[in-house]
């Protein structure tokens, strides 16, 4: 304790010593503890950290053009850029392709290309079996004889931007946006917009599953934090268990009670209380109904812990100072629950931001949250650019709500019972 | 629904019995789209070849793309040696040097196979299709043209198709009076994808859309929908082992090859080699008809074939009628522009 050290008149020296060795205390103590710490630090780094940084610094990698066709690539990024390069950049060219297809890299720069422009892809291909033979006397008129794309402007501009690393290509293209060939960045048209609009549907599906968590859960919460112990427990059951269901097996559950044959439809119809079967799946309302329910017990534990820790003094006070139950327990009670609200609210919506198999099978058409476009980018289009630039927005996304949550809640209010 | 567990704790307990009996015989480690078609090529294929020469075979699903096995070969970490490939796939994939090429000479007399049934790096394991089915108990008229699933006045309820630009764009523009002959010249006018999409538009509000092609006969029975886009094989497996009164409806099909291939890392390549040559023998090659409806790429395995299984080939003469070849390469082209397009008319 420096203030017991300060307070022994003599002890000026005595007291840098003694600051010294509690630091050098301090410091092991810490050492230690990082020490300890150590083997998780590198399997996070290794496991979590890296390959996530990887996939991130995809979204501005360029490199397929200048790994496949070096000479080429140094070529154009020495071009002006206007209107169609010369013979030497010609012949280079046909001399990169031969090389690309015999290093077995014409295939990746060919895909790299075809996200630029439909059809670059066979144009490449194509350029390719033909300037296997003998060297033509000049390359530029052979090749634009080959065809006639090697003549436009448009062609060469789309080879020098795809030669040009790193590029903010990918990252504008996640925000529907492109360079225009005046240099200019401009939206792209109506028919090509999809990302923009599939943030905001992100986010609006995460937050209206919030809202529901949030509206549903609060009452479960306070019941669980009232009742007696054993009842309490044993109701404890109901929200644990799902918890710790498989989020494959409960999506699947749904899907298989809300079709239009199952059990919720035919116990409404058996009833009559419809004629012709609800459209429960497929739609908006499969994908809230099965997020609500799979995010609720995280919204109902975050909000239970803090309710368990509110004192019943302050209610008894209120109430015996003559406010009615119910003001007692909006003035009272609820501001006391708020940390546990804003932590399960976050929690929810962070988690509900990555969402993706349960709008994949309980969604339709007008219903894809960003995850699922990533995913099909990664899988099948094999656009890992494109892939790494939308995961880069949802991180940043996440990390700016983290940022605003930590300022208004804080973190650290932020656990489980 | 698929069950990737099981697969895996199945292709475990193979890899750990294979490594309790012997060490010499290897151990293929084989992917393939799983469900019905993994089930039938065990029977038809990996049985025969584990008793013709002690390799045993240690099998995964997937659901087709190149991420998998382009992340593989970039960590040079290929712990695949044998993959069943759709053919827009096996073209990238070859074109990317995923694959290994394949010695055309090992496979003997090849005159009569399918042309573009063997390519420079995968050779052909089957013909199979994309079909529509509708349950015969539920609808009093039978559909028979793909005019018919784009018919809601004849035929109100839900449709089932692919989430997928692919097949579905054919069959709107078939149905919308393209000849399948020139269903590809149409759509890669910009004018062509309108006129597919504005066909789409009349039943866009009666489309449920799956994924995962175990799906579609799925849909199909528990009444989702009332016609499903589906694979040929899948349809009548469900008719045949279920029992379900399925009926696939031939015209305008899309039919396609499916591939084997060996990635270009894999650690049992010869081998695997080995194996593509021992089923695309004609015996072989027929054997797998026997277990689900999908037929073989070369025409001296037909006399293998059952007769009556024929009528549910996808080449049988009754239903090849007008069928089309899906267009590997215009789609390798086309495929990042139409799929925007998809995407943004899906959510419009």
């Amino acid at each position: 304790m420096p203030a017991s050290i300060h307070a022994t008149p003599p002890g000026a020296q005595a007291s840098d010593e003694g600051l010294a060795s509690y630091r050098s205390v301090q410091r092991r103590a810490s050492m230690r503890a990082l020490l300890l710490a150590l083997p998780l630090i590198v399997f996070l780094l290794s496991t979590f950290i890296a390959p996530i940084a990887l996939l991130l610094a995809r979204s501005v990698q360029n490199q397929e053009v200048a790994d496949g066709m070096p000479q080429l690539a140094r070529a154009l990024n020495a071009w002006d850029g206007n209107g169609i390069p010369g013979e030497t950049t010609f012949a280079q060219l046909a001399a990169g392709l031969r090389q690309a297809r015999e290093s077995g890299q014409l295939g990746t720069i060919a895909r790299r290309l075809n996200f630029a422009q439909p059809e670059f892809r066979s144009l490449l291909m194509r350029t390719a079996r033909a300037v296997n033979d003998d060297a033509p006397p000049a390359w530029k008129p052979a090749l634009i004889e080959i065809d006639e794309r090697w003549g436009t402007p448009e062609t060469w501009r789309l080879l020098k931007r795809a030669a040009t690393s790193p590029t903010p290509d990918y990252l504008l293209a996640g925000l529907d946006a492109q360079v225009t060939p005046q240099g200019a960045i401009a939206s792209l048209p109506e028919n090509a917009s999809v990302y923009r609009a599939a943030f905001v549907r992100t986010i609006s599906i995460s937050a209206t599953v919030t809202l529901l968590c949030l509206v549903l859960g609060y009452p479960v919460a306070w019941l669980l934090a009232n009742l007696p112990d054993k009842q309490s427990n044993r109701l404890m059951l109901f929200v644990i268990v799902p918890f710790w269901t498989s989020l494959l097996v409960r999506t699947t559950a749904w899907y298989v009670l809300l079709q239009p044959g199952g059990v919720i439809n035919s116990l409404l119809s058996s009833l009559g209380l419809t004629t012709h079967p609800v459209a429960l799946i497929f739609n908006r309302t499969g994908v809230l109904i099965g997020m609500t329910h799979v995010l609720l017990p995280y919204m109902i534990l975050a909000i239970y812990s803090v309710m368990k820790s509110v004192p019943p003094v302050y209610m008894r006070a209120a109430k015996s100072l003559g406010a009615h139950p119910f003001t007692a327990f909006v003035r009272v009670y609820m501001p006391q629950t708020f940390p546990g609200v804003g932590a399960g609210c976050f929690l929810v919506f962070v988690l509900a931001l990555g969402y993706y198999i349960t709008p994949s099978l309980l969604g339709g058409a007008g219903d894809e949250m960003i995850s699922q476009l990533i995913a099909m980018q990664t899988n099948t289009q094999l656009n890992w650019g494109l892939a790494g630039a939308l995961s880069a927005y949802l991180v940043i996304f996440t990390a700016v709500f983290y940022f605003i949550f930590n300022r208004v809640v804080g973190i650290d209010r932020l656990r489980f019972g | 629904m698929r069950t990737p567990i099981k697969t895996h704790c199945a292709a475990f307990a193979v890899l750990a019995f294979a490594a309790v009996t012997s060490h010499a015989a290897e151990t293929l480690s084989v992917v393939t789209f799983g469900g019905a078609f993994e089930a039938a090529a065990k029977k038809a294929w990996f049985d025969p070849f584990t008793q013709a020469t002690g390799a045993t075979f240690a099998t995964e699903s997937y659901d087709g793309g190149l991420a998998k096995l382009s992340a593989m070969e970039q960590a040079k970490n290929t712990t695949w040696d044998l993959i069943d490939l759709e053919t827009n796939d096996a073209i990238t994939a070859c074109d990317e040097g995923l694959l290994k090429k394949f010695d055309k000479k090992t496979l003997g007399k090849t005159s009569d196979f399918i042309p573009g049934s063997i390519s420079e790096c995968a050779v052909a394991s089957m013909v199979w299709s994309t079909i529509y089915a509708y349950d015969a108990s539920k609808l009093k008229v039978a559909p028979s043209t793909v005019n018919d699933f784009f018919d809601l006045q004849k035929f109100p309820g839900k449709r089932g198709l692919r989430k997928s630009p692919k097949v579905t764009m054919e069959w709107a523009l078939i149905a919308d009076g393209v000849d399948p002959k020139d269903v590809y010249k149409v759509l890669a006018t910009p004018a062509g994808v309108d006129r597919a999409f504005r066909k789409l538009d009349t039943i866009k509000k009666n489309i449920v859309w799956w994924e995962s092609g175990a799906q579609a006969p799925q849909l199909l029975a528990d009444g989702a929908v009332v016609m499903v886009q589906a694979y040929n094989g899948r349809i009548d497996d469900a008719a045949k082992k279920d029992k379900k009164p399925f009926k696939a409806v031939w015209d305008a099909q899309v039919y396609d090859f499916e591939w084997w291939a060996v990635p270009a890392g894999a650690k049992h390549a010869d081998t695997a080699a080995k194996f593509i040559v021992s089923a695309s023998q004609p015996k072989a090659s027929a054997d797998l008809s026997k277990y689900i409806a999908y037929a073989p790429p070369r025409k001296d395995a037909i006399p293998f074939v059952d007769k009556q299984r024929l009528a549910d080939m996808p080449t049988a003469p009754e239903n090849f009628k007008r069928a089309v070849q899906i267009n590997a390469n215009f789609w390798a082209d086309n495929a990042d522009a139409i799929n925007k397009r998809f995407q943004v008319w899906l959510t419009q």
